[in-house]
């Protein structure tokens, strides 16, 4: 489904994401993780086209992001960490535009609509600013507009970030419901949460691919109760590795 | 594209700024009317127009300041990025529904000739050919703010720069009278020039060869001219002032003449600085 060879991007002279690889199949959830300034966030920009790469190339359902960008975003849907909503509209109005742009028109484009506003409860609130809608809330019509358009595949870069509890909870249902219909990547820095949703593990640090395999896998090979060891360990040792780099530099 | 264009004009007419940019060109065109037709009983209604134009130089840079600054704000431009459009459609979507904008009230504007005729001699063509130039006029500036709002994130910088700019041009004719017109003067001038074209194709790209080399190119073409012929370097600058204004071009319709250069050089300008903004959200990706 998204096949990423060799990417790379550096900032200025700072190295973000170093040489990742990795192959996303049909029908899982994969969990994204890393420590804050790992890179998450730019390799999704990069896999849905926000940015560029430095090196390496992104493949989705076949098309390069980078050769045929239109083909490759059509497949996927993509909350960036920031929803990028506009304040001054009522979530109808916002969804009915990202609807458009992503080429629905007539009546699928108010079927659709309607299905995501279904999907993501946002039903009793779709007339009010979404200025005036709570984080929770802002974050649904974030994903809602992720959904528009059918996508195989939804990104979700951090959606339970500044939420509360309750909130927690009832978006990690929205992914787990997602997860039985569409492909989900999604990014955290909460390991229990991706415990409880994710079948695959994603993680990085420093900008590198630390371990790519089955939570199961995973958790057994490391021998390790849960994920947060793991987490800590895969990202200490690569620390470790760098500073001894350095030393010996 | 079409469904940024109506994106952007449904917000137009959801906040105010479509209608203080309306009323403003309409306030100020009608105070023309009113001091040169009415009172000076002046029946030629492209003075109204020569008028009017100087309200450009704020009302322009206000309707275009948050075009793509407040979309970076907002962190909405990722929304854009992340879409199955270009950014030359966004880009071309966002113009022309500022030119719908700009052309509501030049439509109320284009009744005023012909109720005028209906209490004296008017000459109609020179009033709708200089109409028509000024809003093809206006369409330039438009399009100039749009790239001016794409450098940054903040709205008031963006007017403010906006302002500053386009006064400058409208002004650019009487100032150039008062530059130095010596080889010197024109030198030191195009070295200042220099450097702020390297800064923008710095600005744009990143690419410190390039802007650099660009820059440092004509620094050595033109301390080259001052040993050989210095003569050569004569009045550049007051030249070059007078070929950059916009509004000096536009008087030329005022006083009778269809000029169909002006109206090619406007529409390049557009065309140039819509480029420039499309360019300017590419690199957003590429820094």
């Amino acid at each position: 489904m998204i096949s990423a060879k060799h990417l790379t991007k550096y900032y200025g002279e700072h190295l973000a994401v170093d040489d990742i690889s990795f192959e996303i199949t049909e029908g899982h959830v994969y969990g994204f993780l890393g420590p804050n300034g790992a890179g998450k966030s730019t390799t999704m920009n990069i896999i849905t086209g926000c940015l560029s790469a430095t090196e390496g190339t992104v493949l989705i359902d076949g098309h390069d992001i980078f050769e045929e960008p239109n083909e490759a975003k059509r497949v996927i849907g993509y909350l960036p960490e920031h929803p990028p909503l506009y304040m001054n509209e009522s979530p109808a109005e916002y969804l009915k535009f990202v609807g458009e742009a992503k080429g629905l028109r007539g009546s699928r484009l108010l079927e659709q609509v309607n299905e995501v506003i279904e999907k993501t409860g946002i039903s009793n609130v779709k007339h009010r600013r979404i200025s005036a809608l709570s984080k929770g809330y802002k974050q649904r019509v974030g994903i809602a507009q992720a959904l528009l358009g059918n996508p195989k595949v939804i990104i979700l870069d951090e959606p339970t970030v500044g939420l509360d509890p309750i909130q927690i909870i009832e978006i990690r249902e929205l992914i787990k419901e997602l997860g039985k219909t569409h492909t989900v990547i999604f990014s955290s820095h909460i390991l229990s949460e991706v415990q409880t949703i994710c079948d695959q593990i994603i993680m990085i640090a420093n900008g590198k691919l630390v371990a790519f395999e089955e939570l199961d896998e995973l958790l057994k090979n490391q021998q390790k109760e849960n994920l947060e060891d793991i987490f800590i360990e895969l990202s200490m040792k690569k620390a470790m590795k760098e500073k001894e780099k350095e030393d010996e530099a | 594209m079409i469904a940024v264009f109506k994106h952007e004009l449904k917000s137009y007419f959801h906040s105010l700024t479509a209608y203080i940019f309306g009323a403003f060109l309409l306030m100020f065109v009608g105070l023309g009317a009113m001091l040169y037709n009415l009172q000076a009983a002046v029946s030629n209604f492209e003075y109204v127009l020569s008028f009017g134009s100087m309200v450009f130089v704020v009302i322009v840079p206000i309707l275009t300041m948050r075009v793509i600054a407040e979309e970076r704000k907002q962190k909405t431009d990722q929304l854009l990025y992340s879409l199955p459009i270009s950014t030359t459609e966004v880009v071309i979507g966002k113009y022309l529904a500022l030119l719908i904008v700009y052309l509501i009230p030049l439509v109320v504007i284009g009744f005023y000739p012909l109720i005028f005729s209906q209490f004296g001699e008017v000459y109609l063509p020179t009033s709708y050919g200089s109409l028509f130039a000024f809003f093809i006029m206006g369409a330039a500036l438009i399009a100039m703010g749009i790239f001016i709002s794409s450098l940054t994130e903040n709205q008031g910088f963006a007017a403010g720069i906006g302002i500053a700019v386009m006064l400058f041009n409208y002004f650019s004719v009487s100032l150039a009278e008062y530059v130095s017109s010596t080889a010197f003067g024109s030198a030191a001038a195009i070295f200042v020039l220099a450097a702020l074209l390297g800064w923008i194709i710095y600005h744009l790209t990143k690419n410190e060869t390039l802007s650099y080399g660009i820059a440092l190119l004509i620094m050595a073409c033109t301390t080259v001219t001052v040993f050989v012929d210095s003569s050569k370097l004569e009045g550049i600058l007051p030249n070059l002032m007078k070929q950059l204004s916009l509004f000096d071009r536009f008087d030329v319709f005022v006083n009778g003449v269809f000029d169909l250069t002006a109206i090619i050089y406007f529409l390049s300008f557009a065309a140039f600085f819509l480029l420039l903004a499309v360019q300017s959200l590419e690199k957003r990706r590429y820094n």
